[in-house]
């Protein structure tokens, strides 16, 4: 009877702690939560785990294209979204419309468990808790380098020297891959090579542009060079298609994504020559600078300032418990990501990240007029890329078409 | 009709119409000559995650919404915006023609202002995929109203598919096809016998493909219409004149388009407005290197980190100009028809 008791006791116990973990460990809300942003692994995973809080409804809307849903559903009063998933180039829109609401409180009352590091300050004010880190670093065939018995580049200049090698010695036509599809793919592949020779997209505390420099010549030159050793479709190609040439083992030397490492292998039809020789090394620099030719990224969440406080500590808490320290247990949800939480072991494909931040690449500029920059960038520079006009003509355009919209937007008088 | 009958009639039509389309109208007028306030900006220390702090500018907040509740439509810019590089550019085009020595030169700033390559690719797409698009449709309802009536359904059907396949995938499908990995980019390479010929790296021949999609995606329309006109053709008119000995083309020429002459003029209508708005082809070819039209500078504008919604606003008040422009004389043709009659 004793014995049956214990078991029945043990069964209960079980149960209980079953209960807990369907649970949410614990995560009870007492308001709705509703999350935009963006769709790759890594954020589902944090989506999914805001959806395991109890005792209110938690939606989310996780789409490719958050970025032109989210200001718009945090506009009004009470904001459709209680939380949009961001990065570090699109806190900046939600930042400049006024739609997400300081953390300092709810971080004093619930921020235990957050490491300091994850706190996104701006003057003072804790404006979003960021959650996975990311930047663009070089990938190569490993194979490939030690048949024409090079190191894996580290400057983009030996990038050009291996890819002549790989040339001549006919293993490929256009072994360098490049995710530069005219649009924002493009511009971003500017500013890495422009930090990486020593540029500032703006004079320093205006929003007046200065891309057309010695370092912006330098790295469209830079950028041309690179291209002479690409799939001449090049300019439709975005960082999909570039990976997708790489699966296909046309390419050797590509600088891609490092939320991408991950799965560049794991994909169906990726040839065996590709899985053995995938490898990832740190970004490089180029003309001589020490400084990264690459950007520095976090995603992190917020929280909308048009809803009551009830909501606001109810999405408080449903972020924090996604992007608590035990997801890290699941190996799977461990690769997804170079996450910013405490307890992570930094796993193989999070290589490249690391090295970019220990080398002091630049973050991406976090400045309200950063969004109509690129955009000009990325309208302009196609010209020069298809060697429609001069290096100094293109990047005097940019200024001009920034302008006309940073005058529009009320950043230039 | 009486005039108080024609008003009921019309009512519920009309009403539809102000809501749908003289309010956005009128919505989009009033965004394109207001402008966001100018910003006040500030100096803070930001700190961020594997980088510590650094001093970087924002926005005052405190600052700036004092402006935006006295004037929440924004500042009042008049024409500025219509006026700027991004869309007339008068002052940019004002300078070209002081500074060029030469047409050439002349051209070649010109084009290199957003709107006017725009309009360069918009206006010979749509000049030349509409005629085009007019005779393909015609020649196929004139094949296949000439079939026997068991192969005339299935003829039609395959006949409509391009237009009933989505315009976006339609357009990817060409798209993966002319890559340079592609079945017919293959093939061009084999046949230029260079490895580097790419069909997506030339502008002319990114141009001739989106030409060529836009007349394969729209000749089924002309098509339906020519075809359906073809059923109401005169039996009596095309026998008298197979009697007096014409030709399979003296009876196309003579008797068979000028029964559907009213109906290519609604073709052409509908499809200058159409292709005015080309759009879908230029995404799914990701031909924005190349080629770019008004419709895709509005997505482009609203499309960044930042949305540029006056500068939209403004392209689309453009755009509604540009086809008012380019329907003109057939509309002056129908009033005065309509003033002849009455």
């Amino acid at each position: 009877m004793f014995v049956k008791n214990l078991a029945v006791a043990g069964a209960f116990a079980g149960l209980m702690g079953t209960a807990a973990f369907a649970a949410g460990h614990g995560c009870e809300i007492g308001a709705r939560v509703s999350i935009v942003g963006n769709e790759f692994p890594a954020i589902q995973t944090v989506g999914a785990g805001a959806q395991e809080c109890t005792g209110a409804e938690v939606t989310t809307n996780l789409t490719a294209d958050h970025q032109k849903i989210n200001v718009a559903g945090m506009q009004g009063n009470p904001a459709e979204y209680t939380s949009a998933i961001i990065a570090n180039s699109s806190i900046v829109a939600l930042m400049n419309e006024d739609v997400i609401r300081p953390l300092n409180d709810l971080v004093e009352t619930h921020g235990d468990g957050l490491q300091p590091g994850q706190l996104i300050r701006i003057g003072g004010d804790v404006m979003a808790v960021a959650f996975m880190a990311n930047a663009q670093h070089l990938m190569y065939r490993k194979d490939i380098l030690e048949q024409i018995g090079v190191e894996p580049p580290s400057t983009y200049e030996e990038m050009i020297e291996a890819a002549q090698m790989i040339r001549d010695q006919g293993i490929m036509e256009n072994p360098i891959g490049g995710a530069y599809a005219a649009g924002w793919n493009l511009a971003q592949e500017f500013n890495n090579m422009f930090l990486g020779f020593g540029g500032q997209h703006f004079k320093p505390g205006t929003a007046e542009p200065s891309v057309n420099s010695e370092a912006g010549v330098n790295a469209l030159n830079m950028m041309k060079a690179l291209s002479e050793y690409m799939n001449p479709d090049f300019l439709t190609h975005d960082s999909n298609a570039t990976n997708a040439e790489y699966r296909a083992g046309n390419i050797a030397l590509l600088n891609m994504w490092g939320s991408r490492a991950a799965t560049q292998t794991t994909t169906e039809g990726v040839t065996d020559a590709v899985k053995n020789g995938h490898a990832v090394a740190g970004p490089m620099t180029v003309g001589g600078g020490s400084t990264p030719a690459s950007t520095l990224w976090w995603d992190g969440w917020t929280v909308a300032k048009n809803i009551s406080d009830a909501e606001a500590e109810a999405t408080f808490l449903a972020m924090k418990n996604a992007i608590r320290p035990a997801i890290l247990e699941d190996a799977e949800v461990a690769k997804q990501a170079v996450w910013l939480i405490e307890g992570y072991e930094p796993t193989d494909a999070a290589v490249g990240v690391f090295e970019a931040a220990k080398a002091g690449t630049t973050p991406y500029p976090m400045l309200p007029y950063m969004g109509l920059m690129h955009t000009a960038l990325g309208n302009e520079l196609a010209d020069f890329m298809q060697g429609k006009e001069s290096a100094e003509q293109a990047l005097a355009d940019v200024e001009a078409a920034y302008t006309a919209a940073a005058k529009e937007k009320g950043f230039l008088q | 009709m009486r005039h108080k009958t024609f008003l009921w009639f019309f009512l519920p039509t009309g009403l539809a119409m102000l809501l749908f389309i003289a309010l956005p109208i009128v919505s989009v007028l009033v965004q394109s000559v207001f402008a966001p306030h100018e910003a006040v900006l500030k100096e803070v220390e930001n700190c961020t995650p594997l980088v510590g702090c650094v001093t970087e500018t924002t926005i005052d907040q405190e600052a700036t919404r004092e402006l935006r509740e006295n004037q929440p439509l924004g500042r009042f810019v008049g024409l500025d915006i219509y006026l700027d590089r991004g869309h007339l550019a008068v002052a940019e085009v004002g300078q070209a023609w002081v500074d060029a020595a030469t047409w050439d030169e002349f051209w070649h700033r010109l084009f290199n202002l957003p709107l006017y390559r725009a309009l360069s690719f918009t206006l010979t797409f749509t000049f030349l995929v509409t005629p085009l698009l007019i005779l393909l449709g015609l020649m196929i309802a004139l094949a296949v109203n000439s079939l026997h009536r068991h192969l005339k359904g299935l003829m039609i059907f395959f006949s409509l598919l391009p237009m009933i396949v989505t315009p976006l995938i339609g357009s990817l499908i060409l798209f993966w096809m002319i890559d340079s990995r592609g079945i017919i980019g293959s093939a061009l390479v084999s046949i230029a016998g260079d490895p580097n010929f790419s069909l997506k790296a030339s502008t002319g021949l990114m141009w001739v493909s989106l030409i060529v999609y836009g007349v394969w995606h729209s000749a089924p329309f002309a098509f339906v219409v020519f075809y359906a006109g073809l059923q109401t053709l005169p039996k009596d008119q095309l026998e008298s004149a197979q009697i007096d000995g014409a030709t399979r083309w003296q009876q196309v020429r003579y008797v068979v388009i000028p029964h559907l002459m009213p109906l290519v003029t609604f073709v052409a209508l509908i499809q200058l407005m159409d292709n005015f708005r080309i759009f879908e082809p230029i995404v799914g070819f990701n031909a924005s290197a190349h080629a770019t039209s008004l419709s895709w500078i509005i997505f482009n504008d609203l499309g960044g980190e930042t949305r540029q919604l006056s500068a939209a606003s403004a392209t689309s008040v453009l755009t509604i100009f540009g086809v008012a422009i380019l329907l003109s004389p057939v509309l002056v043709r129908t009033w005065r028809d309509f003033r002849g009659k009455t």
